[in-house]
């Protein structure tokens, strides 16, 4: 138990110490991050068009192929998370890997993965919306107001 | 080939020419993303909110179809096609339905990848372990 809280400590302080250094230390990287994630950002949006082009292939509308090609893409942000790809691309991509959809299913896997030890409720359950749910929630929020302004004026 | 909206004309070209506007579009909304994530103390959560009310937002106003229409996937698979898709399809739910549109429209057109998102991220997460 000691030892267990001894570790934690000493991860926060690492955190903490993490935080500082990246508040310190200059940033000549931007314009190295901004190519990196405009490169892979827009190699996941390919990937997404050729499943896309493929649905359409399949003669569903536009809208349906492209609903498939999210469930497609969330599927193998989930899956490259799971196995830890995901987090290592991150680290070099930036933005570029969690605009994308599959940024998305990253922010849902991660978190579930890392709580698991706290059950299938509270752990996996409740973490994974950690940040989808706020996207989720203000998502809503923002279609139900526009809509309602939309229905007013129609 | 797989796509008969683009078999008249040259096929390679116009294939290519789509990839192209995919990835010029989706690579431009991530270095957008990037600006903010570097120059800004917003974290990646932060940026996902934001990108998902500002694609609803730019969506309501007529100014993101235009951005889809151009680049495809490009504008579809970044968090900001997830708000136009909920915002789009309020819209047109409450063409076709009226009032209760503005209330089932989001969710509607948001279903498969609410879907997909939490039954593939819970198996995911259940079958792997973090790493370290």
């Amino acid at each position: 138990m000691v030892s267990m809280d001894g570790k934690r400590e000493e991860q926060t302080f690492n955190e903490q110490y993490q935080r500082m250094v990246d508040e310190i230390k200059p940033k000549p990287t931007l314009m190295k991050n901004l190519i990196w994630a405009f490169f892979i950002g827009g190699l996941i949006c390919t990937i997404g068009q050729v499943f896309q082009n493929y649905f359409i292939g399949l003669s569903l509308t536009k809208k349906e192929a492209a609903a498939a090609t999210s469930a497609v893409m969330i599927f193998l942000g989930a899956f490259f998370t799971g196995l830890g790809v995901y987090d290592e691309l991150g680290q070099r991509a930036g933005a570029g890997s969690v605009v994308p959809i599959t940024g998305f299913a990253n922010s849902i896997v991660a978190p579930a993965m890392e709580f698991k030890r706290e059950g299938y409720v509270f752990g996996i359950g409740a973490k994974m919306f950690v940040i989808a749910g706020p996207v989720i929630v203000y998502g809503l929020i923002t279609a139900v107001v526009s809509g309602f302004i939309y229905w007013l004026l129609r | 080939m797989y796509c008969p909206c683009y078999s008249s004309g040259s096929i390679g070209g116009k294939e290519l020419q789509v990839y192209l506007m995919a990835f010029i579009v989706g690579g431009l909304i991530c270095i957008v993303g990037q600006l903010l994530m570097d120059l800004t103390p917003l974290t990646p959560a932060h940026i996902l909110v934001l990108f998902v009310v500002l694609g609803g937002v730019l969506s309501a106003l007529g100014l993101y179809q235009p951005l889809v229409d151009i680049g495809g996937a490009g504008a579809t698979v970044p968090l900001p096609g997830f708000g136009y898709s909920m915002v789009s399809g309020t819209f047109e739910e409450i063409d076709n339905a009226g009032f209760i549109g503005i209330f089932s429209g989001a969710l509607k057109s948001a279903a498969v990848g609410i879907t997909a998102a939490v039954i593939f991220g819970f198996t995911m997460a259940v079958l792997f372990n973090p790493k370290g």
